[in-house]
């Protein structure tokens, strides 16, 4: 089932890492309003194979707002206009019929181009690796219920937790500043008791390859919630701020 | 060759702590001289390799996202079943173990189950020692609920997101592990192919996915973590990039692949708009704790509904037919996912559909909004409505959900024995990957059990035993087995960029899905299953003269990718109907139209059937040998399933 809608997108193209990249417009036809952003870019890419040529890569995998793989920077936001959604669950009626659309990969040096629309977001994996984690081994846990925890607490670490781990706060940044993914990691752990004995160390250590990461500085400007497809609020950022400042305050020594 | 499943002998409860007992151990300092390579980092994966790097292993590990956490385990919405009966509602390990034999609709491993039961309450303590944040009460302990098909609250959940929660954890440990440089983590890396030296895996061959580097890596014992094959019928609510790649390279290599047609189609997903449909959406079980599922009571009233003459408000409550509360006074809304999905088909089929394409039944919260408010029901299940509004741009808190049942997970996977090893020595195969816990039909919240239980606690025991066997040797990577199996993928490659045929891959691939959804799917007939063989080694033919595959190797190609992943599935597609046709018998999600009892009920053949099939691959276009696996029962009584 086609549908009515024609549009005309103008995208990122770069074959890898080190070319230099640039617009190239294409037209999608007869697209449905019920067809996802993605779908639609399917229905793209088909005609595209059909012609010979080199389909559109962008990165994507559960299409449920969930991954945090899709990552389309659309007619100037990370994923597109609608407020709390990720670009896999964007939908051809939030457009309308003849309108350009603009799509581009996230912007920043941290993240550098790899193909298209495609990034490179180690640099998050990084981030995470380096004290983003409670130090227990598998078995010798204590039982479940032996750790309480308000569930007023337990819900402000969950708001926390669901980070997906996108980008687009960086994406969406001026400075292309990382505080908010961060800031959200770093306070799920800080909130919760089984976080609290590293909680110190984790704040610097983490903060400290966010700084080596080259992302920018936060200047409080609130794009990043304003664009998180998660709504993680600018409070993780207050927080983390607390976490470190308190960490070199009293810890300085024991910090590695 | 026999099959031994390696059960241990001894009562049911004590096998696991027996065998334990029994495995040998590899000498700490020895630990650090074995490489373990890890496929995969979904819950199996990941909770598999942050545990084995803790026992002081070297371990790589892969996965062809760009992050492990992206695995799709992440998409897990509902919960995590546990025996904890932290409820006081009667639940106990031999109760997870009864119901989930039962479920799976007495075609799983009695052994292999109640190992399950037991390691789950280890489970839920060992994730919240990570920091997952459970749903807590207000006085501070674990929520829990009841989940598809079970009587018992035994269900951990996090919000809509289980999955995620629990995977950040297994993620988080995994992290610890690469920060202290026991872990390497390859990602954007995708599997092709495992070295077999003499017999033994001792390697896999991986394209880097970025730049199309093949290389091999070597290692003592291979883990494949790789998760289902339900994108074989293209439409499912597997996350897009789920593939059977490296079980079916495996497969080739040796590893027998067990119950290949054994599918859950699950009851509650939201249904096709239209060709473009890429994927599945799935509307957690769990709404059917309040949801009340019907139809239409008659074709003619489904059919004004369809065409607008009237709205659903105007049915009459006698015209709505509850059907699952009818048939099934018992359990109602509850039943198992097979028996759900196949009245809605039932309904469905009769004429009595909603919706525009008429194939799709209702599932209803107007009498839960009446009962505890929408309040109350949008803090349940807040996140799963806003889901469906987005999809459909309909508010189900006002006109009734359309559902439809689809394609969501494979109980079937590759054979492994009690210590998940493939029949290839040094070969195992973890989660949704192999076939073991689930027999014909898996609960709800028991993949997630399953793949932490084989990952955290199952096989950092088992591979022990094997490694302590092989010795701490190292693999020898210049063996020619190294060199052959990464020509032998170089050569695959390049057959598939020459193809410049007139079809896309995404089309032979929504065309193998047509023919397996509709003779492989719900309903299965020998007719059928004869009719979907030919089309399907007549599409595959086709694949290898037509399709066009795009670009070179040494790029990131997508073109590339979706090809080598859809002539596999042209292949496994093959043997689901193979293994379908075999089954003369109903079981679980697999029925037979043939075998059904008078009620239309699915009806075991437990004379002939109680049997695991597992298939040995013959050589291309030759036919799989089949072997089997005789289920014993000794702790549990065979019996027809009853929900009434
Ligand atoms: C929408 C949805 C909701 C679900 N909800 C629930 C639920 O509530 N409760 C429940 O118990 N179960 C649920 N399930 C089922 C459950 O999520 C899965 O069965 C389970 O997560 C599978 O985990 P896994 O670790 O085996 O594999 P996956 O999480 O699928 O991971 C596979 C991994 O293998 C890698 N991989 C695959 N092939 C290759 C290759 N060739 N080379 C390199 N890497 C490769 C991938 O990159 C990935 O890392 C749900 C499933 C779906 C689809
Ligand atoms: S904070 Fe929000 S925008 Fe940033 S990575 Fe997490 S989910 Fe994405
Ligand atoms: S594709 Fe997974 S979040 Fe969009």
């Amino acid at each position: 089932m086609s549908g009515h809608m024609n549009l005309t997108l103008k995208v990122w193209r770069q074959k890898n890492e080190n070319d230099r990249g640039g617009f190239i417009t294409y037209k999608a036809t007869d697209i449905s309003p019920d067809m996802s952003f993605l779908e639609m870019l399917d229905v793209v890419n088909e005609s595209l194979v059909k012609r010979g040529e080199d389909p559109i890569y962008f990165d994507h995998d559960c299409r449920e707002g969930i991954c945090g793989m899709c990552s389309l920077y659309i007619n100037g936001r990370p994923h597109g206009p609608k407020r709390a959604i990720t670009t896999c669950q964007l939908h051809m009626r939030s457009f309308s019929d003849g309108e350009t659309i603009t799509i581009e990969p996230w912007r920043s040096a941290a993240f550098p181009v790899i193909k298209d629309l495609a990034t490179n977001r180690a640099a998050f994996e990084r981030i995470q690796q380096a004290g983003g984690f409670v130090s227990v081994g598998t078995g010798g846990v204590p039982d479940a219920n032996e750790i309480p925890i308000p569930k007023v607490i337990a819900d402000e670490a969950f708001n926390s937790a669901t980070c997906i781990g996108c980008g687009a706060c960086v994406a969406a940044c001026k400075n292309a500043s990382a505080m908010l993914f961060v800031s959200a990691k770093i306070s799920q752990l800080a909130l919760l008791p089984q976080g609290q004995q590293e909680r110190y160390q984790r704040a610097q250590a983490m903060v400290a390859q966010m700084d080596e990461e080259g992302f920018g500085n936060c200047t409080n400007t609130g794009a990043c919630e304003a664009e998180c497809p998660k709504e993680i609020s600018l409070t993780n950022i207050a927080r983390m701020n607390r976490e470190f400042f308190s960490a070199k305050f009293f810890k300085e020594e024991e910090i590695r | 060759m026999e099959l031994n499943a390696k059960i241990p002998e001894g009562p049911l409860a004590s096998k696991w702590s027996k065998h334990k007992f029994n495995l040998k151990l590899v000498n700490p300092a020895n630990k650090r001289k074995y490489t373990i390579l890890v496929v995969g980092t979904g819950l199996a994966g990941s909770s598999a390799a942050a545990s084995l790097a803790e026992l002081g292993y070297n371990v790589k590990t892969f996965c062809f996202q760009d992050s492990p956490r992206r695995a799709h385990s992440i998409a897990a919405q509902g919960g995590i079943n546990a025996a904890k009966n932290y409820r006081n509602d009667g639940d106990s390990v031999h109760r997870l173990f009864y119901d989930t034999i039962k479920g799976g609709d007495y075609r799983a491993r009695e052994a292999n189950v109640h190992r399950l039961a037991e390691v789950s309450v280890n489970i839920i303590d060992q994730c919240v020692a990570q920091g997952v944040p459970f749903a807590r009460e207000y006085g501070g302990l674990l929520d829990n609920r009841s989940f598809g098909g079970s009587q018992v609250s035994r269900t951990f959940y996090a919000r809509g997101q289980t999955g995620q929660q629990l995977l950040l954890g297994a993620y988080s440990a995994l992290n610890r592990q690469i920060n202290e440089g026991a872990v390497q983590s390859y990602t954007r890396h995708e599997m092709l192919d495992v070295v077999v030296v003499d017999g033994k895996a001792q390697g896999i061959v991986t394209r880097d996915l970025v730049t199309g580097k093949i290389e091999s890596h070597a290692g003592h014992a291979v883990l494949l973590c790789t998760g289902g094959y339900g994108n074989v019928f293209y439409l499912s609510t597997n996350a897009m990039g789920c593939n059977v790649t490296a079980a079916w390279k495996a497969h080739k290599r040796g590893a027998f692949f067990g119950n290949p047609c054994y599918t859950q189609i699950h009851p509650t997903c939201i249904p096709v708009t239209g060709d473009h449909q890429s994927k599945l959406t799935l509307m957690s079980e769990s709404l059917r704790n309040d949801g009340r599922v019907w139809a239409p009571r008659t074709p003619e009233l489904a059919q004004r509904l369809r065409k607008g003459e009237i709205k659903v408000e105007d049915l009459k409550e006698e015209d709505r037919d509850y059907f699952l509360e009818r048939k099934y006074p018992a359990f109602g809304n509850l039943v198992p996912r097979d028996v759900a999905s196949r009245n809605a088909k039932e309904a469905v089929d009769e004429g009595r559909g909603v919706g525009g394409s008429g194939i799709a039944v209702f599932l209803d919260f107007a009498d839960a909004i009446k009962r505890l408010g929408e309040d109350a029901v949008r803090a349940k299940y807040g996140n799963l409505f806003d889901m469906y509004y987005q999809i459909t741009d309909e508010n189900p808190y006002k006109h009734p959900m359309r559902i439809y049942p689809a394609v969501h997970y494979t109980m079937g996977g590759l054979w492994v024995d009690y210590n998940l090893q493939t029949t290839v020595p040094g070969l195992y195969a973890l989660g949704e990957a192999n076939f073991s816990d689930h027999g014909a039909n898996r609960l709800g919240a028991s993949a997630l059990m399953q793949g932490l239980a084989d990952g955290y606690f199952v096989i950092p025991a088992t591979v022990g035993d094997y490694l302590a066997t092989i010795g701490p040797k190292p693999v020898d990577a210049n063996h020619p087995a190294f060199a052959e199996t990464t020509k032998a993928v170089k050569e695959r490659i390049d057959k598939l960029l020459s193809l410049k045929g007139n079809k896309t891959v995404d089309e032979y691939h929504r065309e193998l899905g047509l023919i397996m959804w509709e003779y492989c799917g719900m309903a299965r007939t020998a007719e059928g299953l004869a009719k979907a063989k030919g089309l399907i080694s007549a599409l595959r033919a086709d694949f290898w003269k037509n399709a066009i595959v795009l670009g070179t190797n040494d790029e990131m190609n997508q073109s590339l990718e979706k090809a080598g992943r859809v002539a596999d599935f042209l292949e496994l597609g093959e043997l689901m109907v193979d293994d379908a046709l075999n089954r003369s018998e109903s079981c679980g999600g697999h029925f037979r139209v043939e075998s059904q009892t008078e009620e239309g009920e699915a009806l075991r053949d437990d004379e002939n059937f109680a049997y695991v099939a597992a298939w040995e691959y013959k050589g291309d276009n030759v036919a799989e040998a089949l072997h089997k696996e005789a289920l014993v029962f000794e702790n549990i009584k065979l019996a027809q399933r009853s929900y009434k």
